[in-house]
């Protein structure tokens, strides 16, 4: 039992299961089978969750190598703004191999922004904060000139599939975002990669001294960082038929570091935890669909967002814990764990 | 836009490190990026009068600071805090939460004076607050204001969504005043309150017990504590002050606006730090002038001007130019401080 609470995901998990029971009692339909799809409050989670998981996983691989991405969101912003623009330029929007190859090309752009972030951190060796900030500042005034200012609307079914269509009842959104999962879990846990990742973000100068490529490393993280945002902003521009240069990925960098917080990955690089991270996406995602569901006006998600922020940093800070679980001293340091 | 790449004072610099026996003018390491900065100033600034034909009236360097006037204040408190190696992501949504409160309580017929000290107070207890958070509990700044944000913007949403009108006398006659300079050159309150802000927070950075161990925490946070210095007052200081510049920059807002709006002021956070980065504050910590700032702030001003001036620019450029002076300065400050060390 002890060991269950002490699991650093217990909380997220019970938050998360507290909600979802929640909206279990408010939504009409929780889960139905409607048309032959799966269809109700928590399929609508777990479809609108797979942007935010596809940005946090990313930005869990960078924060493991002690980083930090902030132009995630611009750089959804530009992939949404250069699918739409080259399929609303088809002749046909609904023919399925043009579409392919522009969504593969939008991925590649944004894995050479990417790529850029990277050679800024590994090679220039600039603070990533920084060298991402750039990227953050100016992309999106990039986004804006590819769209020319405007929204531009496209009407391609193969295009609005990867956001709002289903395969075998399952949302393919949702299951683009568990195959990315499951494609990062078996590189980073059934070969050595992970470990090379935490030993960068452990110490650059001794993974460089113990003979790991830290540079090589560190520059491919932040590509595949790229292109998951890049995969992200095209479901965001699937889901509503255009292109939103101002509003896609808007903010989107803070939820994707906040996901990665709650899943236990330290900013300070090192350890991270996968499972955690979309635990923590799908947390976040269901907390703005519960608020709603409740009655709450949408825009009041930030206050219950900034408690919760507040909260898991102070129960993750061991500065806090000492403070205000010191006192408990006397006690056996078991019960004072539990207390928490 | 090439000039940043090849400031005169980095070449001589280079020069004079090779031969230090050689008296060439040399200006101090810590003095670059902002020689930088004010090269290119005076350059666009020499550019834009060149090209079109009213852009040397004196009206459209001095409505700069009028038109700048909140994100100067803002980027005040910030270079504090940068300079003391943190970051304040809050101060966005610091102003929107203070132009919201002004004016709902306004409209609820407040003293305008009341209403004033109540929204400075509060941005300065929301910086404080977040200082005791960074220092006590040792969570990073990033996160610790990235909650503020959160916090700050979902109250500002949470008392009301939508653009309140201010009608309060007081608040009006702010706004409508005018103050001469010189012949066919006015301005407006706003800018003399933002010029006064820089000009006291910039004797106070350079002259004060206060601005030195800002100077040493942003230095080496250890050996200010192994020093004796009061490290956590400071540092909690800081933010206050930010929150404080926040706040006052929100109270200019409304006065500007005559209005107050839940959203305002969204992604102010990264304007300011792009400002004080382009005015040559580290943010690494340690380094940095508070007229770096308000230099930083009047490039990314001139950078609209020009714009507006062509007319036929995308606005968008905007944010490619000063992401790619970012870049520039950026690179800059890494090869000053790598030679430095």
């Amino acid at each position: 039992m002890t060991s269950i609470l002490k699991n650093r995901l217990f909380w997220p998990a019970a938050i998360l299961v507290v909600l979802l029971a929640v909206n279990v009692f408010t939504s009409n339909q929780f889960i139905t089978i409607r048309d032959g799809h799966l269809f109700g409050t928590l399929i609508d989670i777990l479809r609108g969750s797979a942007p935010l998981i596809l940005v946090a996983l990313g930005m869990t691989l960078v924060i493991a190598t002690g980083g930090i991405d902030l132009s995630v969101g611009s750089v959804m912003a530009i992939s949404g703004a250069v699918a739409c623009l080259l399929i609303s330029d088809l002749g046909d929007q609904n023919a399925v191999g043009p579409v392919l190859l522009i969504i593969a090309a939008s991925i590649g752009i944004s894995v050479l922004f990417g790529l850029w972030n990277g050679a800024l951190v590994a090679i220039v060796g600039i603070q990533p904060i920084i060298a991402t900030l750039i990227l953050m500042v100016a992309g999106r005034g990039v986004a804006q000139l590819i769209t020319d200012g405007q929204i531009i609307n496209v009407q391609s079914g193969p295009y609005a599939t990867i956001a709002s269509g289903f395969l075998l009842a399952v949302p393919v959104a949702f299951l683009i975002a568990v195959a990315a999962v499951a494609l990062i879990v078996l590189l980073t846990r059934r070969t050595a990669l992970g470990l090379l990742l935490e030993s960068v973000g452990g110490s650059p100068t001794a993974s460089r001294l113990a003979g790991i490529g830290a540079k090589r490393i560190t520059v491919m993280v932040y590509m595949v960082a790229g292109g998951f945002a890049g995969l992200a902003g095209l479901i965001y521009s699937a889901n509503i038929k255009s292109a939103d240069s101002i509003s896609a990925g808007n903010l989107i960098e803070l939820d994707a570091i906040l996901a990665v917080v709650i899943g236990g990955t330290a900013l300070i690089g090192g350890r991270f935890s996968i499972a955690g991270t979309v635990l923590g996406a799908i947390l976040i995602q269901t907390l703005g669909v519960t608020v709603v569901a409740v009655g709450v006006p949408a825009q009041a998600t930030l206050l219950f967002k900034a408690i919760v922020v507040v909260a898991l940093c102070l129960s993750q800070s061991p500065a806090f814990r000492e403070k205000v679980f010191g006192r408990l001293k006397p006690r056996p340091a078991l019960r004072a764990e539990v207390a928490q | 836009m090439t000039t940043t790449d090849t400031p005169p004072a980095a070449g001589a610099t280079s020069a004079a490190s090779l031969n230090p026996r050689r008296r060439t003018f040399k200006p101090n390491t810590r003095h670059i990026p902002v020689l930088a900065t004010l090269v290119l100033l005076a350059l666009m600034y020499g550019g834009g009068i060149a090209n079109y034909e009213k852009f040397g009236q004196p009206s459209v360097f001095v409505n700069l600071f009028r038109d700048n006037a909140v994100l100067l204040v803002v980027a005040v408190g910030m270079t504090f805090v940068i300079i003391t190696g943190g970051i304040d992501l809050s101060v966005g949504a610091v102003i929107s939460l203070t132009t919201t409160l002004t004016a709902t309580l306004l409209q609820g017929g407040w003293p305008p004076l009341v209403v004033l000290v109540l929204v400075l107070l509060l941005g300065s207890l929301i910086g404080a607050g977040q200082g005791a958070v960074i220092h006590f509990f040792k969570v990073e700044p990033f996160i610790a204001t990235l909650a503020g944000l959160f916090l700050a913007r979902g109250l500002a949403l949470f008392i009301n969504q939508s653009s309140i009108p201010i009608r309060d006398e007081t608040w009006k006659a702010i706004s409508q005043y005018r103050i001469p300079l010189a012949d066919g050159v006015v301005t407006k309150p706003i800018a003399l309150i933002a010029i006064a802000a820089v000009l006291i927070a910039a004797a106070v950075l350079a002259w004060t017990r206060f601005g030195r161990n800002v100077y040493a925490i942003g230095g080496n946070a250890d050996s200010a504590l192994l020093m004796g210095l009061p490290v956590g007052r400071t540092r909690i200081a800081v933010y206050t002050l930010s929150g404080f510049c926040a706040a006052l920059g929100g109270v200019l807002f409304s006065i500007n606006s005559t209005s107050g709006w839940a959203l305002q002021g969204s992604g102010l956070e990264l304007d300011a730090i792009a400002a004080c980065v382009i005015g040559g504050v580290l943010l690494t910590g340690g380094s940095g002038y508070v007229f770096g700032a308000l230099l930083g702030v009047l490039v990314t001003g001139l950078i609209q001007t020009i714009i507006n001036f062509q007319g036929d620019l995308n606005p968008a450029w905007t944010r490619i130019i000063v992401g790619v002076l970012l870049f520039g300065f950026i690179v800059m400050q890494r090869l000053v401080t790598r030679r430095a060390k």
